[in-house]
């Protein structure tokens, strides 16, 4: 078995970064011009990192599956992005947001990286403001911050809600500069087909120009995937609609390890599913958590009116109400981590409470902060986000509680990296949501930003370099190679394989029934027998989709048929992949819940003598099982406990 | 509720176009545009026919880009939303959507609903931006900022690029997309110092790409899904006068 | 024509709102004097303020300017709305109507009837005026071309009176978006004052339409 090294650099957590930093292996200016690097991806990660690199003076490719760098999903976050300031002077830290991050994640991280991720994050906000973001401000003059679920002080920095927007904006300006500057050459509606190995680095990636087809190959000296998560996989989900595991499923194929696939968040405030022509979820940002409470009625004959019609919530008094997480979890309240929350609300619509049409829907009720300050003040607050709500659901927030369900929302497993982010693969780095690292088994609200920008403006320019800096007598690499070669066949063949299949069911038809495969048995609530059923369910799936998929058109047109048929076939792999791991792992960790290990009042049960590990899944072959490796996790600076919101 | 549907259908960029009629059946107020045509696009599938291309990502209105301009406004007949917020709830039985991509010469139409804004990147790329480097930045609350002016500041950065303001313009001018970035920083001492330069580039760029003159109609204030003012286009035309009149000779 | 295309989008605005606040004022001086024909029977007080113009050396130099401000508002006008129609070479089938400015889509459908009345104007008054075909008259402060009688004729013509209405009324549409325009184009807006500009604009616009108006409608009835 291989052995899997993180590469940690020695010393105290607190040092670990800065002696890295001191000792890493750097490349002179001059060099630079002569080492290229191909970026996948253009959110907060893949921008900000082509960006600094470009900065640096090496030469930069950056592709985006968009028709510009700013559509990237990263511009839905909506809360706000942590950092470790302390300016309220609330008793925030390094250490705390560290502890934090860690604790939230279930222990399932890696403490020297969340240690780097939390010692960065100050830079982060301080980089934002000089790029002009707006963050919002009091009336001194000076930053505001809120709070989020999962910690007890205010370390949350937000353009109201629309942060990851102005984050967004702020790295696409940077390279915006830098497209300028003629340091990145930017490619827009263009999707990864494949990855390039050379002699075991990765060298080059192939392109599929989405406008006319063209089938591309780009060489560089290292490739960075910032290609964000893979919540697609449940066909409904708050990611959008181009969102794909496509490219970091090649990388896998091509021997990345995948770091803890079954990891995926849950998110508990989004508005539930309407109709079944849905396309996707929408996110109410957690915030509104801070002032919206939770409930349910306490009697199912009151839910049960509810859902007919035959009674408002308005209507019920207080004492007939359940507000389940405050009960629960009295210290944490609303407030407790995104799992908790999503796991209670789906205890309670399972057991017989839920409201709504469908009954899977519990209320978050504004009409306490509304009495207590004032509708200004929550207008001033979520305003945009009433109104959002408003124009979906055609109910007005201010009057009547808001309905809200858990729905998929981010995958904190992904691409296993080292310390420096560099995958299994030499030369292949992952970055943001498109590796497993930092977040565990669960993430925080506001540390999806912290950790796309830490990687891309702060980890990935100096360890880059430790790499590159052996790469510099390498020639530029000629695209003619062989391996090129191959790849772009592999891709070829694979674009008319879907092509020719000519059956009679749409991509979205599979697409839907692999969604719900997945939301059945690898969704909330896991166990061994859901997981089994779900791997054989996908494999039957996955073969069908090869004898009767029906893709209309021709590869070289705009034909989004074709696009969609791509990334579901990786999806359909992607998925058996996810159940595999879900079902390894006998134990009940962050937004991994297995049914069968929980305590006796139903929160999840960890077991830290055997699973104390990071799965790094190996590719062995089509159709073959892959082979699961295992990173220990180390824990020196944090005591591992069961984790308490009460 | 049953629907005729007017659309613009093109093969290519070069290819000659035309509107084309469909008949969508049962469709549940509940649902949004975008799922609408989800379900004529299966539909076409189905029969072996092209689905209708049209872009869209996020479909919660904040990644710009869905476009549309259905029944001769831009994303819509709701007010402060985009084409993918926007619910069938706002249309009729019976009724027949003319539904057309947005029109501009720096907007060439891609392939049926589907245009090319990288015009509006070219935008950005001439000026768009502070230019600070990665690291060796003060500390955030170095620089304090009034509230006023980092909400006035937030105002006009929440624009998404989706070119609603162009399509709507009779011009198809820029100039709510170009004052809307060149207002944030102008608004943010971060900005100021490059305020002159940027303002100038930009509105360079923006002439050289074909966009069409502000006449002040304030049709883009109306229909941007963001609700952006035109008040920042006036603060353009400010500094751009400040910057013409205060520029060093060349 | 050349450099006017190449001076940028704004400078083009700048100049165009510049020219247009300029010729306000020609509007506002020509209206007054027009009035004196309602309120003097013996179109004494209008000729000689006419007289006046005509002779005084400040006004026949400013006068010059005067033209220059209407011809570069003109070629700026015709210029932009050439770049904007070129802006969007296909057009929409549906056609939109989301102006808040209502007027702003007319301006140089009334900028060219307001031209061609001007060019007609100019021939019935100003023209006559310098060939000397109009006969004087002689009052107690001395002897006066009699244009103030030429009008007077003029407006004694229906069909003229119809035309002059319908261009002073355009002239009016035209200036209700052009005065609050021109604020906006220099960059002269604030939520404070802009709706007070706004304001002033229409009541300016009405003002002068109404003035303008009043005058061949009184002389034609009575």
């Amino acid at each position: 078995m291989v052995k899997l090294d993180a590469k940690i650099p020695h010393g105290p957590i607190a040092e670990k970064w800065t002696n890295y930093k001191a000792h890493q292996n750097l490349v002179n200016p001059a060099n630079k011009r002569k080492l290229d690097i191909i970026v996948v991806g253009t959110g907060l990660a893949g921008a900000s990192a082509a960006a600094s690199l470009g900065e640096l003076g090496f030469n930069v490719k950056v592709f985006c599956i968009q028709d510009s760098p700013r559509r990237a999903h990263s511009i839905a976050a909506q809360g706000g992005i942590n950092a470790a300031k302390n300016y309220p002077n609330d008793g925030d830290s390094i250490y705390r947001l560290f502890y934090d991050t860690v604790k939230g994640g279930d222990y399932r991280a890696r403490e020297a990286n969340v240690y780097r991720l939390a010692e960065v994050s100050n830079s982060i906000i301080d980089q934002c403001v000089a790029q002009g973001v707006p963050f919002a401000r009091e009336y001194g003059g000076l930053l505001d911050n809120r709070s989020f679920g999962g910690a007890q002080v205010s370390r949350t920095f937000y353009a109201r809600g629309q942060t990851g927007q102005q984050l967004l904006l702020g790295a696409y300006s940077a390279l915006s500069k830098e497209v300028a500057n003629g340091s990145v050459k930017l490619y827009t509606r263009s999707e990864m087909m494949d990855l390039v190995i050379i002699d075991g680095r990765a060298r080059g990636v192939i392109m599929r120009d989405v406008i006319s087809g063209k089938i591309e190959r780009h060489a560089a000296h290292a490739v960075v995937l910032a290609t964000g998560g893979y919540g697609n996989v449940f066909f409904l989900s708050t990611n959008a609609m181009a969102s794909n595991g496509s490219a970091i499923w090649k990388a896998f194929r091509k021997g990345a390890f995948f770091g803890n696939p079954c990891f995926t968040q849950i998110h508990p405030t989004c508005i539930p599913v309407h109709g079944d022509y849905q396309s996707k979820l929408t996110l109410m940002s957690e915030s509104l958590r801070n002032d919206g409470r939770i409930w349910v009625p306490k009697s199912p004959e009151d839910a049960e009116k509810i859902r007919k019609g035959q009674m408002k919530p308005t209507q019920l008094p207080e004492q007939a109400r359940d507000y389940y997480l405050e009960r629960r979890y009295p210290a944490f309240g609303n407030l407790v981590p995104r799992d908790v929350a999503s796991r209670a609300a789906k205890e309670r619509c399972d057991a017989g409470f839920g409201v709504g049409k469908t009954g899977l829907a519990v209320y978050l009720d504004f009409a306490d902060a509304i009495k207590r300050l004032g509708k200004h003040v929550i207008e001033a607050r979520y305003g945009n986000l009433f109104q959002m709500y408003e124009k979906i659901n055609d109910e007005n927030p201010y009057e009547t509680p808001m309905m809200i369900y858990p729905a998929v929302h981010y995958t904190m497993g992904g691409i296993w990296v080292d310390y420096e982010l560099q995958t299994t693969i030499p030369g292949l780095f992952a970055a943001g949501e498109a590796n497993f690292s930092d977040h565990g088994a669960n993430r925080l609200g506001a540390s999806a930003l912290m950790q796309g920008l830490s990687d891309g403006y702060f980890v990935l320019p100096y360890t880059m370099q430790n790499y590159l800096a052996d790469q510099i007598g390498v020639a530029r690499f000629k695209t003619e190679a062989p391996e090129f070669e191959q790849a772009e066949k592999e891709t070829r063949d694979r674009i008319q394989k879907l092509l020719s299949v000519n059956g009679n069911h749409t991509v979205d038809s599979y697409h839907r029934k692999l969604g719900l495969i997945m939301w059945d048995n690898v969704g909330m609530g896991r166990n061994k027998a859901g997981l089994e059923k779900a791997i054989a369910l996908i494999q039957e799936l996955r073969a069908d989709f090869w004898k009767n998929v029906k893709v209309t058109g021709t590869n070289d047109q705009v034909n989004p048929e074709l696009e969609k048929a791509l990334r579901v076939a990786d999806f359909l792999e992607l998925g058996e992949l996810m159940a595999r791991d879900a079902l390894v792992r006998e134990e009940s960790c962050g937004g991994h819940f297995r049914e069968e290990h929980q305590t006796p009042d139903g929160e999840a049960l960890r077991n830290d003598k055997d699973f104390n590990f990071v799965s790094a899944w190996e590719y062995t072959g089509a159709d073959k099982e892959p082979v699961l490796h295992k990173e220990p996790l180390v824990f020196e600076y944090i005591e591992v406990k069961q984790r308490n919101y009460k | 509720m049953d629907l005729t549907l007017k659309i613009w259908r093109q093969a290519s960029a070069t290819a000659k176009g035309k509107f084309v009629n469909y008949k969508v059946q049962d469709i549940s107020a509940e649902a949004s545009f975008l799922e609408m045509l989800d379900l004529l696009n299966e539909s076409l599938v189905q029969k072996g026919e092209e689905p209708v291309a049209f872009d869209h990502d996020c479909r919660e209105g904040i990644c710009g880009a869905c476009s549309l301009y259905i029944n001769g406004r831009p994303h819509g007949p709701d007010r402060g939303i985009t084409t993918c917020q926007m619910h069938m709830r706002n249309f009729k039985h019976g009724e027949t959507i003319v539904i057309e991509p947005w029109r501009a010469k720096p907007f060439p139409v891609i392939k049926d609903l589907m245009v090319d804004r990288s015009a509006f990147d070219e935008i950005m790329q001439a000026g768009g931006y502070v230019s600070v480097r990665t690291g060796g930045v003060p500390d955030a609350n170095a620089i304090p900022i009034s509230k006023r002016n980092a909400d006035l500041a937030m105002d006009a950065a929440a624009c998404i690029g989706c070119g609603a303001c162009v399509a709507a313009c009779k011009n198809a001018s820029a100039m709510l997309f170009v004052s809307a970035k060149v207002s944030q920083f102008a608004l943010l001492p971060q900005g100021k110092l490059e305020a002159n330069e940027r303002v100038r580039k930009m509105v360079a760029r923006m002439d050289e790409l074909g966009f069409g003159n502000c006449t002040n109609t304030y049709a883009c204030e109306a229909e941007c899904p963001k609700e952006i003012s035109a008040a920042n286009i006036a603060r353009m035309n400010r500094e751009f006068l400040v910057a013409k009149i205060t520029a060093p000779k060349e | 024509m050349g450099k006017t295309i190449h001076y940028a989008s704004i400078t083009k605005k700048i100049v165009m709102s510049l020219a247009g606040l300029f010729l306000t004022s020609f509007l506002v001086v020509h209206l007054t004097i027009n009035l004196f024909v309602l309120f003097d029977p013996s179109r004494e007080m209008f000729n000689q303020a006419a007289h006046f113009m005509a002779t005084n050396p400040f006004i026949q130099t400013f006068q010059w300017v005067l033209f220059i401000g209407f011809i570069l508002h003109m070629i700026f006008g015709v210029v932009l709305q050439i770049q904007n129609w070129m802006a969007r070479p296909v057009r929409y089938e549906k056609k939109g109507s989301s102006e808040l400015s209502y007027f702003s889509k007319f301006m140089i459908h009334t900028g060219v009837v307001v031209f061609i009345f001007l060019i007609i104007h100019f021939a019935n008054f100003f023209v006559k005026a310098k060939l000397g075909e109009v006969e004087s008259i002689t009052y107690a402060s001395g002897t006066y071309e009699d244009l103030g009688n030429l009008i007077i004729l003029l407006f004694k013509d229906g069909a003229y009176v119809a035309f002059y209405v319908v261009a002073i009324l355009l002239l009016g549409f035209h200036l209700d978006h052009g005065f609050q325009s021109a604020f906006q184009s220099l960059g002269l807006n604030h939520s404070r004052y802009t709706p007070f500009i706004k304001l002033i604009g229409t009541l300016f616009s009405v003002l002068i339409t109404l003035g303008f108006v009043a005058i061949p409608l009184v002389i034609y009835f009575s």
